[in-house]
């Protein structure tokens, strides 16, 4: 059996999935989107039937206007589960259950999972869950996710009442006029819902909600939907009711009265929600808000590239290379050939091992970014941060993505994952290359310090500077033209503070590494070898000794020309360049490898045609891992490789002008 | 009046949702709904969004979304029957 698990963003899903599947989950893509979908299979339960539950994404209705609700919405009606598990947060019981309500009018096997019972009780509280349940017609069992309290006693539940399918009772909580056009609605459509397999007041209530998806859904032929039109002009105009609004309202003083008859003590006189208030008179303050909030990225950043993440990038680094190396001479002691040595070890190994080291600084980042996300922090980042990014046509959510971008791309652009809508996901991905990653950082510094000795440190913060700029003006054009449509409404909850669970935590670094592994030996693993080959072979396909013959510096001369207007239309310059598509941190090996012998780097390069060479690498192609993480977040491999030649395109007309410009005033 | 004009610290009942179909879908699933009791708790340190406080929970938005919300401001600060209506569900005329 497949249930469905369905509640409000913050009120603990994730836990509770995780405290029912454990480890057994598969990450995939729910049909058609590029939404995240986790599935697990529920372990050990009792009479050992085998149950699957699927994660859908936090929402808080089942209206079709934003991208969750809409995923949510198809999965339910096109996939049909057996069953939903709709997890409820006790401790904020009233906004929850509008979306409980909407989901038991579904007609599917439902139970409640009222989350979060163990802060509830700490706080001297009680809920009569029996009359809860009798109120809603829905099983009510309570739990608390965190602790491992009635998960047991929720799977028995769920069990039963799918293996029985009982369905929720009907509940009616409109009355007057939007009663009676709901009712006489869902006799009209009766037919077209049964076809469609959807619960007929469901679909009826949505369509005097004025649902038009729902009207699509249902098949109606013209002749229904004006008929449904006419009904909806007459309760606005003649009964004077705005049923859009009186249905939410019904629903909440439906809620409100079962709230009032079941719960004994209100949520906002809970020491959570005192606390929570405390701390944001910190955080989010008006004066100290801002300043904290840097001081605690600029903490994760240094722990992250630096303190943990950075030394153990370079710990690994050195094993990997060490690995590589005792491979080389056991297999040359073996007696192997040495194209095969050379294309295991040069190639493949070490692209893979170039990425591989980057895997601690990314479990790091991510470790304290799950901490920002699961403790509340990272809501309050998006509601201090917003009026900058709306500016650009953002919400204060992409802030964080984008910071991400100084550190990595590859972690930024997962991270953009949790931006609730395609249109600002897509936007913020398309920014995030004009951060300066680290990796580019030693090309500033080893280029500065050759060209500019005196104003190492002035280039390389102009360049962080002008990546920023051109970052807000690609906004702006983004704004006025590809994604012109207008971004989801900043409407966000602050959820109360909490403390991360460990168990969650894990799963999700986990979850992240092994992403992170699979992308390593798939795609990047292709491209090294490709690289390796066009390095190590000239046209002819005879192995060549010095990187000038090979097929790699063929293709650079060849391609060389194109950059002469920018001032380094070297063949040399080039093989960097083409290398930093691997990763930016070769462009250097690179350009040390051909320019030790006779040509130094200064015959290549003057201090203008330098920086150039310098803002083309800030802007050009991202590396591979990157345009990878890309192209599987569009979800479409054209738009991926559009957007890294689209990458090339500009980063050549800003160079040449920049370049020009110098040239002009120098 | 606007909430987006209500101050600081202010709390009022909002009398009308206006609005774009999906923004106002969004607001009133969000819980603001005609005749609930709102209060707005604390501005963003750059001025905009705002912090609101209904339905026993704390939600953001945007000064250009809440000017599609009409209100009027309640003078009332927490009486003992409803324990802080704002702060706490609550609908005028229900709970006193």
């Amino acid at each position: 059996m497949i249930l469905a698990l369905a509640g409000n963003q913050n009120c603990g899903k994730t836990t509770l999935f995780n405290a029912l599947t454990g480890s057994n989950q598969h990450v995939g893509n729910f049909p058609g989107v590029t939404v995240e979908q986790k599935i697990g299979t529920v372990k050990k339960t009792r009479d050992g039937s085998d149950v699957k539950i699927v994660d859908l994404p936090g929402i808080y209705s089942l209206s079709p206007y934003s991208n969750e609700e809409i995923v949510s919405r198809d999965y339910i009606f096109n996939e049909k589960p057996d069953g939903i598990i709709n997890i409820v947060d006790a401790s904020n019981i009233e906004r929850n259950l509008y979306l409980t309500l909407q989901l038991a009018s579904l007609g599917i096997p439902m139970v409640i999972a009222l989350n979060m019972m163990d802060e509830v009780k700490s706080n001297g509280g009680s809920i009569n869950t029996k009359k809860l349940s009798e109120i809603l017609g829905v099983p009510v069992v309570p739990i608390s996710a965190a602790k491992g309290e009635g998960i047991e006693e929720l799977k028995d539940v769920f069990i039963r009442v799918v293996e029985n399918k009982e369905k929720p009772k009907p509940v009616d909580y409109c009355t007057g006029e939007v009663h009676r056009a709901i009712h006489s609605l869902m006799h009209m459509i009766e037919d077209h819902a049964a076809d469609a397999g959807i619960s007929r007041r469901f679909a009826a209530t949505k369509l005097v909600e004025g649902d038009e998806s729902m009207a699509k859904r249902l098949k109606l032929s013209q002749n229904e939907i004006e008929t449904i039109e006419h009904t909806l002009i007459e309760l606005e105009h003649e009964a004077g009711v705005d049923a859009q609004a009186a249905i939410a309202d019904m629903r909440y003083d439906f809620i409100q009265d079962a709230v009032e008859k079941t719960v004994t003590k209100m949520s906002t006189d809970s020491k959570q929600h005192k606390m929570s208030v405390a701390i944001d008179k910190i955080l989010t303050n008006k004066y100290v808000g801002l300043p904290i909030f840097f001081i605690i990225m600029g903490i994760v950043f240094y722990l992250s590239f630096d303190l943990i993440g950075g030394n153990l990038t370079d710990l690994c680094e050195t094993a990997i290379d060490a690995g590589i190396e005792a491979f080389r001479s056991w297999m040359t002691d073996f007696g192997t050939n040495p194209v095969v040595i050379s294309l295991l070890c040069d190639g493949a190994l070490k692209g893979i091992g170039s990425i591989l080291s980057f895997l601690p600084t990314i479990v790091v980042l991510f470790l304290f970014l799950s901490i920002m996300e699961d403790s509340g922090y990272m809501a309050r980042v998006a509601y201090i941060m917003d009026k900058l990014l709306r500016k650009i046509g953002l919400s204060g959510k992409s802030f964080v993505p984008l910071l991400i971008g100084f550190g990595c791309t590859v972690p930024a652009v997962l991270s953009t994952r949790t931006l609730s809508s395609e249109r600002d996901k897509k936007m913020t991905i398309m920014l995030l290359p004009f951060m300066t990653c680290t990796a580019k950082l030693p090309i500033y510094g080893f280029m500065a310090s050759i060209f500019f000795p005196d104003h190492t440190g002035l280039v390389t913060l102009s360049l962080y500077i002008l990546g920023l700029l051109l970052a807000v003006v690609m906004g702006l054009i983004l704004k006025n033209t590809l994604y012109k449509g207008k971004s989801v409404p900043f409407v966000m909850e602050l959820p109360n503070y909490r403390i991360p669970g460990l168990k969650t935590t894990l799963l999700l670094l986990f979850e992240k590494a092994r992403d992170f592994i699979v992308r390593a030996f798939t795609v990047i693993f292709g491209a090294s070898v490709i690289i390796w080959f066009l390095q190590c072979f000239d046209i002819r396909f005879n192995i060549v000794t010095d990187t000038e013959s090979g097929m790699l510096a063929q293709i650079a001369k060849l391609i060389a020309p194109v950059f002469s207007p920018l001032g380094f239309g070297n063949w040399r310059a080039v093989t960097a360049l083409i290398s930093g598509f691997m990763a930016k941190e070769a462009v250097v090996s690179i350009l040390q490898v051909l320019t030790n012998k006779d040509t130094a780097i200064t015959d290549i390069f003057t201090a203008a045609s330098a920086y150039s060479f310098l803002v083309f690498t800030l802007l050009y192609t991202p590396c591979v891992a990157t345009v990878a993480a890309i192209r599987r977040e569009f979800g479409n491999r054209r738009k991926g490789v559009m957007v890294a030649l689209l990458q090339s395109v500009y980063a050549w007309v800003i160079a040449l002008v920049i370049y020009r410009l110098i040239l002009l005033f120098v | 009046m606007k909430l987006s004009e209500l101050g600081v610290g202010k709390t009022a009942i909002i009398s009308e949702v206006k609005g774009q179909k999906a923004l106002r879908g969004h607001l009133l699933d969000m819980g603001l709904t005609p005749n609930t009791c709102v209060t707005v708790r604390a501005v963003a340190p750059m001025g905009d969004p705002i912090e609101l406080a209904l339905r026993g929970y704390r939600l953001t938005l945007r000064l250009e979304d809440a000017g599609n919300i009409e209100v009027e401001p309640i003078s009332m600060v927490c009486s003992g029957n409803c324990s802080s209506c704002a702060s706490n569900s609550g609908k005028r005329g229900k709970r006193s």
